[in-house]
């Protein structure tokens, strides 16, 4: 049987996905990139090809994510896509009719608009960490309540709270002042998850005709405290599918499988053990001063990016 | 002999040199915009300001430190807080303890005596009419040159079948304006410029057409936009911009000189969303994607620095405009990231939607003429 493979490298996760000819997930791995996305990579490849002993026949891989061009050159991929993409067409397979889809991820939150199975519209967030993963994370910890609970305490709540969503400093120094005037921890992240949900509708979503079906997908929907929020903010139910966490992997997969290559440049389950390094430094050849990337393989330069000429290219790049 | 130096904008440095050194002076020719420029804007502009005051401060810097005495920038009548830039420039700048001269040229229209004293400082060189015509001959045709092969890059690109090739030709001609001395040589340099395109194998194919809107200094300078330009182009992109600098001038210092309203068909266009100015290039970041939908391309691309009011103004009108249009529309915030990661996720899933929507619409248009010949 055929597998396709799908890595999406993420600035805070990242995720690999293995769909069968079928289409169906056979598995998925999330891990975090803590900062060091070719360990990441071999750290998933090697959970991935512990489960099987690597016995798969991968026909195609995919790559995505804002890592999606090191991912790329360090798995072989077949097909580089930008993560929209690849979230709208993994939401398509798995929910046809769906017309929007919420997604908010660890350092970033998108919102894709869909009409009769083709991407119309879509927004990312551009200068704003407010509403994403990562400043939940780091309320439930400065809360000192596991990341996994924080939702269902913000279903507790009976009394929400009002906290400053625009932007992250406000939001927090907000929470700060009402938890030290003796506001509960629950009111605190209710209103949290409003403020939140209020940014997102009011700032990505700004100016977007937001219209059932409506997905909600991303790490953080995984927080029921959001699922509600946004319910109750647009009086709409909420979906949340299956593979919410990896559906940026799932759509990298899918891509892989839909570009029907012929010979998959895929380097093998065996990858986990090879020594890949980067470095880098600045080409001064012209008054740029391009910060020169190299991608090493056993010490051996297999790409290189960052230069605005090309003069440092040294092979062929999978940049899509 | 006075040392002037002026902003670093796209190729503009070239003409401003041309012009600036047949008056008599000395050019110190400002460096392109790298980090080294926005470390010193970020170190010494307000917090709020734009990204264009951050880097024409920070080049300010650097041509100061390079010996310039007279700086020379443009200044403006809007309600944008541009027009005041250089006053405020000009007060960090010799709180800093630079010792120079600031000349801000405002626009003729309103402010034409003053635009003329402010000439004549920058005429240190006996000059007979005959030489202001050669000059003004010479430094118009380069501009004009500059432009088209800039246009001519934009159209070869997307359908090279070598990546690079059209960048690598730009440079050159660009190289090749920048040294003609006479008249002559700039239309020996077009024809060959024009040769050189030419020779480039090209496809055969149809790229999408994004037409690029937005703030003047993030649309003209290449550095300060990511080179969205190139970027597009290596996806197959034909670009076309909003503004050239040759065409900025003729409607904006020529024909604002005669109270004839240059950009008229621009501001008619804009109307119906968008009545009154807002400063900066609001009303013409709206006017002109409405003119890119009537021309037929697939989507519009604004570029807007981080907190520029009137391209905030027009970001609010220009979805409507696009959707009632019919065309795709993204919006891009500009300021000193360097990281190009982000940029070029969005404008490859922008050009995914534009060339799913163009399928789209084309097998809707194909399908009678299949069905034609079905029966």
């Amino acid at each position: 049987m055929a597998y396709y493979l799908g890595v999406d490298v993420g600035s805070v996760s990242t995720n690999l996905v293995l769909i069968d000819e079928e289409e169906n997930v056979q598995e998925s791995i999330y891990i975090r990139t803590q900062g060091n996305p070719i360990k990441a990579v071999q750290v998933g490849m090697r959970k991935l090809a512990s489960k099987n002993k690597g016995d798969w026949d991968v026909r195609g891989v995919g790559a995505t994510g804002s890592g999606r061009n090191l991912a790329g050159v360090i798995v072989g991929a077949d097909v580089v896509k930008n993560e929209i993409t690849a979230h709208a067409v993994a939401t398509l397979r798995e929910v046809p009719d769906v017309q929007t889809v919420l997604e908010i991820g660890g350092q970033d939150s998108k919102i894709i608009i869909i009409r009769d199975g083709v991407v119309t519209d879509f927004a990312m967030n551009t200068v704003c960490a407010a509403g994403t993963g990562s400043f939940l994370d780091q309320q439930a910890n400065r809360l000192n309540i596991p990341i996994e609970e924080f939702g269902n305490y913000a279903l507790k709540s009976k009394n929400p709270v009002r906290i400053a969503g625009r932007c992250a400093v406000f939001a927090e120094s907000d929470m700060v002042h009402k938890q030290q005037l003796g506001h509960r921890p629950e009111d605190i992240i209710r209103g949290l998850c409003e403020a939140l949900v209020r940014n997102y509708l009011n700032n990505i979503a700004k100016g977007k005709e937001i219209r059932p079906r409506i997905v909600f997908q991303g790490g953080v929907a995984a927080n029921a405290g959001m699922k509600a929020a946004f319910e109750d903010a647009l009086g709409e139910e909420i979906y949340i599918p299956k593979h919410y966490d990896v559906m940026g992997a799932l759509g990298a997969a899918l891509l892989a499988k839909d570009a029907q290559v012929s010979k998959t440049r895929f380097k093998g389950f065996g990858l986990s053990d090879i020594n890949f390094t980067a470095d880098s430094f600045e080409c001064n050849g012209c008054p740029n001063h391009c910060e020169v990337v190299n991608i090493k393989m056993e010490g051996k330069v297999i790409a290189r990016w960052g230069d605005r000429c090309n003069k440092w290219k040294v092979v062929e790049n999978t940049v899509a | 002999m006075r040392k002037v130096s002026f902003p670093y904008m796209g190729t503009s440095y070239i003409p401003f040199k041309k012009l600036l050194t047949s008056f008599g002076n000395e050019v110190v020719i400002p460096p392109k915009p790298t980090e080294e420029t926005i470390s010193f804007g970020t170190k010494f502009a307000p917090e709020f300001a734009c990204y264009p005051f951050k880097i024409v401060l920070g080049t300010f810097v650097q041509v100061l430190e390079a010996g310039a005495d007279t700086l020379v920038s443009s200044g403006g009548v809007g309600p944008c807080r541009a027009g005041l830039y250089t006053t405020l420039q000009e007060k960090i700048l010799k709180d800093l303890g630079y010792e120079f001269e600031m000349i801000t040229l405002e626009p003729p229209g309103r402010h034409f005596r003053d635009l003329l004293y402010n000439i004549k400082k920058l005429i240190n060189a006996p000059l007979t009419w005959r030489d202001y015509i050669n000059i003004t001959k010479f430094v118009w045709k380069q501009l004009v040159l500059l432009d088209k092969v800039e246009r001519l890059s934009h159209k070869v690109r997307p359908v090279e079948v070598k990546k690079g090739e059209a960048t690598k030709v730009y440079k050159k001609c660009v190289d090749m304006i920048a040294s003609a001395e006479k008249y002559g040589d700039l239309r020996e340099i077009e024809r060959e410029c024009e040769l050189l395109y030419d020779n480039i194998e090209k496809r055969d194919y149809e790229p999408i057409k994004i037409g690029i809107v937005g703030e003047i200094y993030v649309l003209l300078e290449p550095s300060s936009n990511l080179e969205i330009e190139e970027m597009l182009g290596d996806l197959g992109v034909y670009v076309e911009r909003s503004m050239f600098l040759s065409d900025y001038t003729i409607s904006n210092a020529v024909m604002d000189l005669f109270h004839m309203a240059g950009e008229r068909d621009v501001k008619k266009t804009a109307a119906p969303y968008f009545k009154e100015m807002c400063g900066g290039h609001g009303r013409e970041s709206v006017g002109n994607a409405i003119l890119f939908a009537k021309r037929g391309f697939d989507g519009v691309i604004q570029l807007s620095p981080f907190t520029c009011i009137p391209e905030i103004v027009a970001k609010s009108i220009l979805p409507t405009v696009c959707r009632d249009h019919k065309i795709g529309f993204l919006t891009i915030s500009l300021d000193e990231q360097t990281g190009k990661e982000g940029l070029r996720t969005r404008i490859e899933a922008f050009v995914d939607l534009l060339r799913a929507k163009r399928r789209r619409t084309k097998s809707f248009a194909v399908k009678p003429q299949v069905a034609k010949e079905m029966a």
